[in-house]
């Protein structure tokens, strides 16, 4: 076996050799190179996370936004329900005063045409004594020739108009 | 391979030979550029290019460097769950030596053979760079042990709520099984290595043996032996990983048992 029969004129080259190599594997591999590789790696990864808190962040501002215009369009809905719902009454309240209104005036044209009816009836009755009196009087005088009082027959008129 | 004498040597691609330096010396000891070097060279310059196509830095990775965050996120994640928060600060040194181990064990595995004058080299299958490995981490697990925890460190070795009768005995047994953490940390991936690579030269052997020997042996020996290499290559890949993780998943429990005792 070369490894043992050779180790004492060999030895010294080896480990000459091996530390030579090792030592630059360990100096500029090892401690140069290695940490910037590492660096890149950890800096990757924080920037992974970060982006990844960032979107979180993101995520919860948008559902806050969300909840604020749901709230704020619940509001919106609940003023304009209320806005109808008192105009609405507010409608109510004046066609009831405006129907109230025409009522009265209905009422008042009513009662002014039933007086003008009622004068006009008693103006009306009143005529037809004064012409009943007249056509009597003519009556009497023409079938009996006697003449009639215009205060006579006027009563005997109202005598035979109330008796019906 | 090398067939010397006729005979295939399934040891030869373990044999280190020196390429060029064979006179450099540090102190009175050579440090020639072998073979082996060469294959740590091209395993550094593999994890190198490897991580370059990782350091474009995009927000959104490519291919590429997703594969590179894959890995550097899977010893991370490793470390993390192993060891804690603290383990940050250890996750380069076993990322290096997942790298290492990992790259090295897939570059020796590679058919470079197929070049005239080209050996793989799986310079994990070598005690010395295992144990050297093994011997770094355990020296880390010793240094931050005792520079944390000062002597306190030996509670260690007494798990909570152990009775006072039996202090001594397990003080013994754990210590002795912490010692031994390097021994098997090191030779565990030599001799999977190792292992695996004679297991597929010793096949390889076959399918050219019995191909020389003629029709009737290569049918009855090189097909079936070839089959059975196709298979145990790709567990060998497997182990390739598997060792890999298994190195590097050890020295961060063992990195917690340091910085967090219990």
């Amino acid at each position: 076996m070369p490894q043992i029969a050779q180790i004492v004129e060999t030895y010294a080259s080896q480990i000459f050799w091996l530390l030579v190599t090792f030592g630059l594997i360990y100096f500029v591999i090892g401690r140069a190179m290695l940490p910037r590789i590492q660096a890149t790696v950890e800096s990757r990864d924080g920037k992974i996370a970060d982006d990844i808190a960032a979107a979180h962040k993101a995520h919860a501002e948008a559902d806050e936004t969300e909840a604020a215009y749901r709230a704020r369009i619940d509001a919106a809905r609940a003023a304009a329900q209320k806005a109808t719902q008192e105009a609405k009454a507010e409608a109510a309240r004046d066609a009831e005063v405006r129907v109230k209104a025409a009522d009265a005036e209905l009422a008042a044209k009513i009662a002014e045409a039933d007086t003008r009816i009622a004068a006009a009836q008693a103006e009306a009755l009143a005529g037809i004594a004064e012409v009943a009196a007249e056509a009597a009087q003519d009556i009497v005088s023409k079938v009996s020739g006697a003449t009639v009082s215009r205060d006579e027959a006027a009563g005997a008129v109202a005598a035979a108009l109330a008796n019906g | 391979m090398a067939a010397e004498g006729g005979k295939i040597d399934p040891m030869h691609q373990f044999l280190i030979e020196p390429l060029f330096g064979r006179t450099w010396e540090i102190a009175g000891y050579n440090i020639a550029f072998t073979n082996s070097a060469l294959f740590m060279v091209v395993t550094l310059a593999c994890i190198w290019l490897f991580m370059l196509g990782g350091m474009k830095r995009e927000l959104v990775p490519g291919r590429w460097q997703a594969a590179v965050e894959g890995c550097t996120g899977f010893i991370a994640n490793m470390m993390h769950a192993n060891i804690g928060p603290k383990g940050k600060a250890f996750t380069p040194y076993v990322f290096s030596l997942f790298m290492f181990i990992l790259v090295a064990n897939l570059v020796g595995m590679l058919p470079l053979g197929i070049v005239p004058g080209l050996h793989a080299f799986t310079v994990t299958s070598h005690l010395t760079v295992t144990g050297v490995l093994a011997i770094i981490t355990f020296a880390i697990v010793l240094i931050v042990g005792f520079g944390k925890h000062g002597l306190h460190f030996f509670s260690l070795f007494v798990p909570q709520g152990t009775p006072m009768l039996m202090v001594p005995l397990l003080f013994v047994i754990e210590l002795f099984s912490f010692l031994v953490r390097p021994f098997s940390l090191g030779l565990r991936l030599f001799v999977a290595m190792t292992a695996g690579h004679i297991l597929l030269k010793v096949l390889a052997g076959f399918v050219i043996s019995g191909a020389n020997a003629g029709i009737g042996t290569a049918l009855i020996v090189s097909i079936p032996s070839f089959v059975l290499m196709i298979g145990i290559t790709l567990l060998e890949l497997l182990v390739c990983a598997i060792q890999a993780y298994v190195f590097a998943l050890l020295a961060s429990l063992y990195l917690n048992d340091a910085i967090n005792l219990h």
